[in-house]
């Protein structure tokens, strides 16, 4: 009898001819050109790591990185209190909510549609004089002066963040919803019977065992949130106006490479976000499951 | 994924109220319709703030120009026909539909079958080298794309695939994230023994994968290609940078093109364009939409 366990580099074989062309080549690649100052057209010389020093040393990548934490941080922050409120309500066994699917279906329209979209979509809705968001909030009195949302920094980013909050919170409720349905309802007439009341049940059942999922929305949020391009770049003039302050790391990274044509220091600017990604990843999980650790080795 | 109403059925407030709270029953009984009331009150609140910006993009593409300057209404307008006009004499907005369609369904077949046929290789041969391949696809699953941004275009470029179609959907073929995911479900749902049986009857290896092992592992298949679907329909950055011929463009690229296009001076076109590359998304979500979610549910507990 032939040995079948060949056919296992037969079915294998697609996936890794495409995965060492398409994606591990091309990393490699990129990591050659960081240490050159190639520029897109005629020779690369090699530089050694002048692109690394020129990074740390780049007023703007030091932006960038600072505006994209911004951004995200407050997004996370927003969207993971609302998903929780939200996942409290639809769980409380006392007061029993009707309409969750009607609910997490609405919420979770925004994260469907093409970022792009919304980013057009809202970059004229928050148009100063002319959107209608202004006019909305003047007309029911919130509002006297119109808010020039996209052209102040701080408003700007406020802006980025709460889109994306808008966009996700539906999605972080889901995945909280499905965490909390996965915990065992003994827990929670136990808490009940023991006369324990909302906020306790929560702080101390529900939050602890929903641990290694909001673990997975964290890691998965800033990966994502890391990577923000779509809407900074769509938002305003593509570079991160007004004044820097939509200038995320990954749009700089953009320019650098296909407006300035500075392929070698942009591909310098690509391995600095991959470390730092997985830098903070580390850092994320060590502070959620590094203390657990400890405990058990005392126990 | 167990259903939420199997929770609430276990202890039902009639029970509790029974147990613990019979003296204030009635007097409870209205607080807590009240305070009902209010939070669905602050739902439904939560679900307008969701929906508004759709429902101004909707009422302003039905609108002209001169009418969305004045000042918002939600009575929707009758220049419709006008602002579509305005908008097709520059930009085809149906050819990126059709672009963006194209290689999403090509994008998530290719990705489905060849995840799949990757999986079931993992799954059930032993050969050398497996541990080591399926352990360093992991760890580049956890590489974020744009890290061989650059890279790519340059390969697209000297392969001479730059403004051509290859680049977006090839590489669909190696979806890490795809092949680890059915790996999972089909090791604990195909028995080896099925496919011992299969072997014993004179199936060849092809043929075991096609009719043995798809057929199982399809409902997962069906999961991945809606995420791989909406990735890929939604996918910017790639496109951008492959792409350089307008009527190349994917739907989001095209987004990018009429902001800097002539539309952009009529407010009503640019909102009638944005329209039609989102209406279509919701029209699929309202039939989609418990199948999404529970996919969803499902990716971040089996994690």
């Amino acid at each position: 009898m032939k040995n079948l366990n060949n056919y296992g580099y037969a079915f294998i074989a697609p996936f890794w001819i495409i995965f060492l062309i398409f994606n591990i080549y091309p990393v490699g690649l990129t990591f050659y050109y960081s240490f050159t100052n190639y520029s897109g057209s005629g020779t690369a010389e090699v530089v050694g790591f002048a692109n690394y020093q020129r990074l740390i040393a780049d007023s703007y990548f030091v932006e960038a990185f600072f505006n994209t934490w911004k951004i995200w941080g407050v997004n996370f922050g927003l969207q993971i209190v609302i998903a929780l409120i939200l996942a409290a309500i639809f769980s409380d066994m006392r007061v029993k909510m009707k309409g969750l699917s009607f609910f997490r279906s609405i919420f979770y329209l925004p994260n469907l549609i093409t970022v792009s979209s919304v980013a057009l979509l809202f970059g004229i809705l928050l148009d100063w004089q002319h959107g209608s968001l202004n006019m909305v909030l003047m007309n029911i009195g919130i509002i006297s002066q119109p808010i020039n949302w996209l052209n102040e920094p701080a408003s700007a980013q406020l802006s980025v963040s709460l889109i994306l909050t808008w966009m996700w919170f539906g999605h972080s409720f889901i995945v909280v919803m499905a965490g909390v349905s996965g915990i065992s309802t003994d827990f929670y007439e136990a808490a009940l019977i023991d006369g324990a009341n909302r906020w306790q049940t929560f702080t101390k059942i529900t939050l602890p065992l929903l641990k290694p999922i909001l673990l997975y929305i964290m890691i998965t949020s800033l990966i994502g949130g890391l990577q923000l391009f779509d809407l900074p770049m769509l938002l305003t003039d593509g570079i991160g106006s007004p004044d820097g302050s939509l200038n995320t790391m990954v749009l700089y990274l953009y320019n650098q490479a296909f407006k300035y044509n500075n392929y070698g220091y942009a591909a310098a600017v690509a391995y600095g976000l991959f470390i730092i990604t997985v830098i903070f990843s580390a850092i994320v999980f060590k502070s959620m499951y590094g203390n657990e650790r400890k405990q058990a080795r005392r126990v | 994924m167990m259903d939420r109403t199997e929770i609430e059925n276990n202890v039902t407030p009639e029970k509790l109220s029974k147990r613990t709270l019979v003296p204030q029953e009635s007097k409870t009984k209205k607080r807590r319709s009240l305070i009902k009331g209010i939070i669905y009150a602050l739902l439904i609140l939560t679900a307008v703030i969701c929906f508004i910006p759709f429902l101004m993009m909707l009422v302003n593409a039905t609108r002209s120009n001169d009418a969305i300057l004045t000042g918002f209404t939600l009575i929707p307008g009758t220049a419709l026909m006008e602002n579509y006009r305005t908008m097709m004499e520059y930009v085809n907005i149906w050819n990126g539909f059709k672009n963006s369609l194209i290689i999403s369904v090509l994008v998530t077949l290719l990705t489905g079958y060849f995840s799949a046929l990757t999986a079931y290789g993992f799954a059930f041969y032993t050969f050398k080298g497996k541990n080591f391949l399926f352990v360093f696809m992991l760890v580049m699953m956890m590489v974020p794309g744009q890290l061989g941004l650059i890279g790519f275009y340059e390969l697209c470029k000297n392969l001479g695939i730059l403004d051509t179609f290859i680049p977006l959907i090839i590489p669909a073929i190696a979806s890490p994230f795809v092949v680890f995911f059915l790996r999972q479900y089909i090791q604990t749902t195909l028995h080896p023994s099925l496919i011992e049986a299969a072997r014993i009857d004179g199936a060849s290896e092809l043929r075991i994968f096609h009719t043995v092992a798809i057929p199982i592992m399809m409902p997962a298949v069906a999961t991945m290609s809606i995420f791989t679907f909406i990735g890929s329909w939604n996918n910017y950055i790639v496109p951008l940078v492959v792409l350089f011929s307008p009527e190349k463009y994917t739907l989001p690229v095209l987004m990018g093109f009429l902001k800097g296009s002539q539309v952009a001076q009529n407010l009503g076109s640019m909102y009638l364009g944005i329209a039609i590359s989102v209406v279509p998304i919701m029209i699929a979500f309202l039939f989609l939409s418990k199948y999404i979610v529970n996919s969803i549910s499902a990716g971040a507990v089996k994690e």
